[in-house]
């Protein structure tokens, strides 16, 4: 095998070498570079990783055991409400926007967004967001009138947040904070689809094209449909609140199913915009540790188009017990099943790239494994809640809490660590410690399991979510305590992360620019890429095009 | 080595020797930025159609609504003007150009003139504020959103009237004038829509 020849690099890293603190301070500030945003979205939403973490830890300590007064009933509302909230818009959207800005123009062969201050613009709107929530913390009763922090759930349904059950200012912080972070996700998402249509290197046709621009390409065009209305029913809520209307009003005519069918018409494709760039990540990784072209290009992308569609047709599968009536009901049931169709090609896809592959067990692939398992174990609770009937008797039960982290932990979170494995050598030029990730990876999946397996019995048991504490000899004591104990081993095993990573960036082995041999266009420029990526645009004829200048005898045609 | 170049045997299949031509990002953004807002859009638009006729009291839109045909004109013939001015801008016929857009900000603000006072006979004669009833606040959010558009658009429209004026406005900005353009389309067929429901469609 021939090493792989780098494009010249312009002769700068990323220029902050030598340079007085405040002017390298002032240069992220001002910065419109891609790269540098898309870090700071990383290291902003690894930040709020932590805090929701820490809330989802205070929780479970409190439900440890029964009778427990470690917070009151009024405390834990709060820290559900800012665990829902930070992990899906301050953390989730955010991280993988940021990798997305980060990895989309490199693997695209562009050298920066298409709207490169539109692009900063959209990371502030979102950082100041996320502060505002938190803010409401800070703000205290009293203090500038903020109340104290949102009690109303990550949902906000009617009518908790008219102003006779939330007064104070509590609600209108998480109100402004979810507008505003929609509006820097629209604004990402837009940059994004203009920067893949628009800006792709020479020869590099839609049908070559990775698959990893292709799902961030319709995972931004789901967040136009998707996060759009939530961002319209926020304008409605402030609307309610502040001015007096009627939306959400029932005294007035108003209708609190209607803010329902609004929170979940955003709520459920959500789940898909957090996923697919979920999907995006194995996409790229499966294949590299499997020594494999990606089987199935063609149908991974079609799966991954009709997923978006079909997603924006299974909201009200979170209101069967809302009373829609029989037909609507069947019609959501129906929608819902459909859309395990495309994703099992997906799991399909993948283990066929897995199939006769020489399997490469580092840690990002370690990773993907976990991602591919739990991700079809919660595909299976899926198809469970699904159906209507057994729906009724579950819902809003510890088994819908089990399933949905089963997709939000067990899939995404899970590919999104193999993601930070398999490019920290990229972005930093440095490799991470692979003993370090190997004890990440097992106490996180150790943890994950104690955690989110047992969860599933009580909720059949019929323990409610969102109580504050439960009664002894329910059958539940047990099983919550093994929770506790789950969430302290994945708390640690995220520490582990972030240590690994700082430590990583100090004492780190150099990882050149190809360490893991792989194929994209990312692969050939130095770590971490130079200003403008590409000293030169490159021009490329095939899927991987660093393949065919590593292997000039067996062109990948062959497997196209 | 200094592109990654044509390392294989393969016959190029792809359009590389012919120029490489990806579409206009401007256009491409504006039909982005046009998507979320129908999105938006159609959240109140729902909104009000589940809503018509569900008011507790009055008054009710066929009491108080007249139809506003001198606005609609107005705004759906500036649509004809703006591409009249794209059109001119192409050919590097500047004063057409600028004709072109004063006749759109005017035809855009005689809109905006009709439906501020349409508004002001229903605050004041009528007594119907977002408050009164159902009618009152999903009329007030749709017409008011769709208002705060054509606001926008107005402003843009005029700062690029002034630097036509100041003769800034040249041949190589056609592009970008027909972004404006076609944001100030996507104004005018939302109006349509509102126009048929809460106009036709509400009474």
């Amino acid at each position: 095998m021939t090493t792989t020849p780098v494009l010249e690099a312009v002769d700068e890293t990323l220029e902050t070498q030598g340079k007085p603190p405040l002017n390298v301070i002032y240069e992220w500030l001002t910065t419109v570079d891609h790269k540098k945003i898309g870090l700071m979205y990383i290291c902003y939403a690894l930040l709020f990783l932590v805090i929701g973490g820490f809330e989802a830890v205070l929780m479970r300590i409190q439900l440890a055991i029964p009778n427990n007064h470690f917070v009151s009933p009024q405390v834990f509302n709060q820290l559900f409400t800012m665990h829902g909230t930070t992990m899906v818009f301050f953390m989730g959207m955010p991280i993988l926007f940021g990798m997305g800005n980060y990895l989309v123009p490199l693997m695209i062969g562009a050298r920066d967004m298409a709207f490169p201050r539109l692009n900063a613009f959209s990371f502030w709107v979102s950082a100041f967001a996320g502060f505002l929530l938190y803010f409401s913390y800070i703000g205290g009763s009293g203090l500038y009138a903020a109340g104290s922090a949102p009690d109303v759930g990550w949902f906000a349904y009617a009518p908790l947040t008219s102003k006779v059950f939330s007064p104070g200012h509590s609600t209108d912080y998480w109100t402004l904070a979810v507008f505003l972070s929609g509006i820097g996700s629209i604004g990402t998402a837009l940059n994004i689809v203009t920067t893949i249509l628009c800006m792709r290197c020479k020869g590099m046709k839609m049908s070559r094209m990775p698959l990893l621009p292709w799902l961030y390409l319709v995972m931004s065009g789901l967040v136009f449909v998707a996060v759009s209305p939530l961002t319209a029913a926020q304008i409605m809520l402030t609307f309610d609140r502040y001015l007096g209307a009627h939306f959400f009003d029932t005294q007035a005519g108003g209708s609190a199913i209607l803010w329902m069918h609004f929170f979940w018409i955003f709520g459920h494709p959500e789940v898909y915009v957090l996923v697919l760039p979920a999907f995006a990540f194995a996409n790229e990784i499966i294949p590299v540790f499997s020594r494999k072209a990606m089987f199935g290009y063609p149908a991974m992308v079609a799966a991954s188009v009709a997923i978006g569609f079909i997603s924006l047709s299974v909201w009200a599968h979170h209101m069967f017990t809302a009373g829609l009536g029989p037909a609507g009901n069947t019609f959501f049931v129906f929608a819902t099943m459909v859309i395990s169709v495309p994703t099992g090609i997906k799991i399909f896809n993948w283990l066929a790239t897995i199939w006769g592959g020489k399997i490469i067990f580092a840690v990002p692939m370690m990773f993907m494994v976990g991602f591919l398992f739990q991700f079809l174990i919660a595909g299976l609770t899926g198809i469970m809640l699904a159906a209507a009937p057994f729906n009724w008797q579950l819902s809003a039960s510890y088994f819908v809490v089990a399933h949905f982290h089963y997709v939000l932990v067990g899939a995404i979170v899970f590919s999104l660590f193999g993601a930070f494995y398999y490019w920290y050598p990229k972005v930093t030029g440095k490799m991470m410690d692979e003993t370090l990730g190997k004890w990440h990876f097992w106490l996180f999946l150790i943890g994950f399991h104690l955690t989110f397996d047992f969860m599933h019995i009580p909720g059949i048991l019929g323990m409610p979510r969102r109580i504050y504490t439960y009664e002894d000899g329910r059958g539940w004591n047990t099983l919550n305590f093994i929770v506790g104990i789950g969430a302290i081993f994945q708390a640690v095993g995220t520490l582990i992360l972030v240590y690994n990573m700082i430590r990583s960036y100090y004492k780190g082995k150099e990882a050149g620019h190809d360490p893991w041999d792989a194929w994209t266009l990312e692969w050939s420029v130095p770590s971490p890429p130079p200003s403008y990526n590409f000293a030169i645009e490159p021009t490329v004829n095939s899927r991987r095009p660093l393949w065919d200048l590593k292997h000039p005898e067996d062109p990948d045609t062959d497997y196209e | 080595m200094t592109t990654i170049t044509t390392a294989s045997r393969i016959p190029i299949d792809g359009p590389i020797e012919t120029p490489w031509k990806l579409p206009y990002r401007g256009n491409v953004g504006m039909a982005c930025l046009i998507i979320a807002e129908s999105a938006i859009f159609i959240i109140f638009v729902v909104a009000y159609i589940y809503y018509i006729g569900k008011s507790l009291s009055g008054p009710t839109p066929a009491q108080v609504l007249e139809l506003p045909i001198l606005g609609t004109i107005c705004l759906l013939s500036s649509s004809i003007f703006v591409h009249l001015a794209v059109s001119s801008l192409r050919k590097e016929n500047y004063r057409g150009t600028t004709l072109h857009l004063g006749i759109t900000v005017l035809l855009g603000t005689i809109f905006l003139a009709t439906t501020a006072k349409e508004w002001y006979h229903l605050i004041h004669d009528e007594g119907l504020t977002i408050k009164t009833n159902l009618f009152g606040t999903t009329y007030y959010s749709l017409v008011g959103l769709h208002a705060t558009h054509v606001v926008v658009g107005l402003i843009m429209l005029s700062l690029t009237l002034v630097l036509s004026l100041a003769g800034r406005v040249k041949e190589e900005h056609s592009e970008k004038l027909e972004v404006l353009s076609l944001y100030w389309h996507f104004v005018d067929a939302v109006w349509i829509v509102v126009f048929l429901v809460v106009y036709v469609l509400g009474r």
